[in-house]
């Protein structure tokens, strides 16, 4: 894979304190970061060293491996952003979206054809004439990605594009313009503080707590496998459940794993030490007396409710088994049924294939498996 | 109340008759007065585009210079720019002094506090956002000031409203610098304290009427064309 946009040893700082300090973010072409983390993480800071808006107080930022400053219009000129809000100017739709373009001297006739175009992907087809101020969230904040989409950057940053509207607006947004970037084969930063969104539109996700980069990589291992205790608070999952390999049996390992064995699909050699990471919403609960019907799933572990918490249209229940903690989504009905509550046992169920690992290094750091 | 009639039918003649040279003076007023405020647009606006954007310690400076200068008595100018302009002073050998342009730079002095003071405030009500987005979308600094001026258009027409009544009504700055001469440098009020002197109410009364209608006018202009381009942002 190759970087587009990239930033290396980035630090910044304000009255004195840090708020950046970045060793390393790469942006792969064709490809969606999603950079979480909580409000105050640092996330935007970044995203405007990476935009070329403001200078890190050290560091460097490459474009196609190429140094390049905020001072480096020309530089400035391959990015585009769109913000929070989405700050459209006086004047038409169609006068906003081909701004970008009237910025780059490209001739009248060709700014109106590719600002139709741009309308067009993200849905508003036809509407160049309507005033940009009476516009709703959802649509303002479309007419937003069409201006960044029309001049054809070659990454794009977006700034917390969805946090100003409704849930539903929210994700269904996230759905489509998840797709328009996919199919234009865009580079794309998108910031976020919602896991979900970010679940939705990434392909590599970098989590950032107090201006440093605590846990990066590819999507599914990131929200799988959390590097630490925080990171997998932040992401709403439990601790990593740590093991050894103790064996492989055509594709699936035996995890030795404090007070329980747990598998999971992995070539990873035995004797390997390893983390393991379950989803909330892969682990089905059962009586603990049940007779669980026979299926594929290789997980089966007697567990105590350790904490029940309501979240909204669910409940999530903590459940543990000696050194192994896990959490279950569970229905409202199912709490119901099983009388789930602190200290009552329950039999927890999981495909081999939901349990994600990562390997450990001996430095502790976490690296793909 | 006969000194009313009096001077209202008076100045009825003299407005239809053609016996006072009421409307040469009002071309006069006019000229001086829109040069002054052309001129102080040009030096204003950036001005205030200065002072709108940036924050230090010379721009808070400067802003209480603007907002001091808003409040400058005409006479103070006009008399600085007199002793500039007089035969002793700097600019003597322009030979300018008690001519239309003398008049123009003592008015565009009077006028650019006022546009640069409004156009700040203006400006300064863009947020710093917008701005960045037009920066994130490949703005360079020029194009960027373009956009904040575009978006602050209102408070421009503000600020041309603003310093047009500052100029068109001061006397004191234009008497002095412009000498009141006829058919040269008299300009509507300068010609009104002339006739009030003489005891001629009925001509100072006209060009009264005629410099009142002329600011509502202006401003009422200048309010339609606010009216329209609000109508146009929210429809």
């Amino acid at each position: 894979m190759s970087a587009v946009l990239e930033a290396i040893g980035v630090r910044k700082s304000f009255r004195k304190q840090t708020v950046l300090d970045v060793e390393r973010i790469a942006l792969e072409r064709g490809r969606t970061l999603a950079l979480l983390g909580p409000s105050g993480a640092g996330k935007s800071t970044l995203l405007a060293v990476l935009g070329l808006l403001e200078r890190p107080d050290a560091g460097r930022v490459l474009l196609d491996r190429r140094e390049v400053s905020a001072g480096d219009r020309d530089a400035r000129l391959h990015v585009a952003a769109a913000f929070q809000r989405p700050w459209l100017f006086k004047g038409t739709v169609g006068e906003n979206v081909a701004y970008g373009l009237a910025l780059r001297g490209v001739a009248p006739a060709e700014r109106k054809r590719r600002a139709a175009e741009a309308l067009e992907r993200v849905g508003l087809g036809g509407w160049q004439d309507r005033s940009a101020l009476t516009l709703s969230g959802g649509e303002a904040q479309r007419v937003a990605l069409a201006r960044a989409l029309a001049v054809r950057p070659r990454v794009l940053l977006l700034d917390e594009p969805l946090a100003s509207l409704d849930a539903v607006e929210k994700r269904r947004l996230a759905r489509e313009f998840a797709r328009v970037l996919r199919e234009d084969g865009m580079t794309v930063l998108w910031v976020t503080h919602d896991q979900d969104e970010a679940a939705l539109v990434a392909d590599d996700v970098a989590v950032m707590r107090d201006g440093r980069i605590v846990a990066s990589g590819p999507a599914d291992e990131v929200f799988f496998v959390p590097q630490d205790e925080w990171a997998a608070g932040f992401l709403g999952l439990e601790a990593p459940i740590e093991g050894v390999v103790a064996s492989v049996e055509e594709g699936v390992a035996r995890v030795a794993c404090d007070g329980a064995d747990v598998f999971a699909v992995t070539d990873t050699a035995v004797g390997t030490r390893v983390r393991l990471g379950v989803r909330p919403e892969d682990v089905v609960l059962f009586d603990a007396g049940a007779e669980v019907p026979a299926s594929s799933a290789r997980n089966r572990l007697r567990c105590v409710v350790a904490d029940l918490e309501h979240t909204g249209a669910t409940f999530r229940a903590v459940l543990e088994r000696g050194g192994v903690r896990l959490a279950a989504k569970v229905s409202k009905a199912a709490v119901r049924e099983l009388g789930l509550a602190p200290g009552v046992e329950v039999l927890a169920v999981f495909k081999a294939t939901a349990v994600r690992v990562a390997e450990v290094s001996r430095s502790g750091r976490e690296v793909s498996a | 109340m006969s000194v009313f009639a009096e001077a209202i039918a008076e100045g009825l003649d003299a407005l239809v008759s053609g016996s006072v040279d009421v409307w040469g003076v009002v071309a006069t007023s006019l000229r001086v007065s829109g040069a002054a405020v052309a001129v102080a647009l040009v030096l204003g606006v950036p001005a205030g585009l200065y002072l709108g954007t940036r924050r230090s310690a010379t721009r808070n400076a400067l802003l209480v210079l603007a907002n001091a200068g808003m409040g400058l008595p005409p006479v103070v100018v006009g008399l600085v720019t007199a002793m500039l302009l007089s035969r002793r002073g700097p600019l003597g050998a322009l030979d300018l002094l008690y001519t239309r342009p003398a008049m123009v730079i003592a008015q565009t002095v009077i006028a650019v506090p006022v546009v640069a003071a409004v156009t700040g405030a203006a400006v300064a009500s863009v947020p710093f956002d917008l701005r960045l987005q037009a920066r994130s979308l490949g703005a360079s600094r020029w194009q960027e000031s373009l956009l904040v001026l575009k978006e602050a258009r209102m408070g421009l027409v503000a600020a041309v409203a603003a310093g047009f009544g500052a100029v068109i009504s001061e006397v004191g700055a234009v008497m002095m610098v412009g000498g009141n001469l006829e058919g040269s440098t008299r300009v509507m009020t300068t010609a009104i304290v002339q006739y009030t002197r003489m005891g001629r109410y009925g001509p100072a009364l006209a060009l009264s009427a005629v410099l009142l209608a002329l600011v509502v006018a202006v401003n009422a202009i200048l309010a339609q064309v606010q009216r329209s381009a609000e109508r146009f942002e929210r429809s």
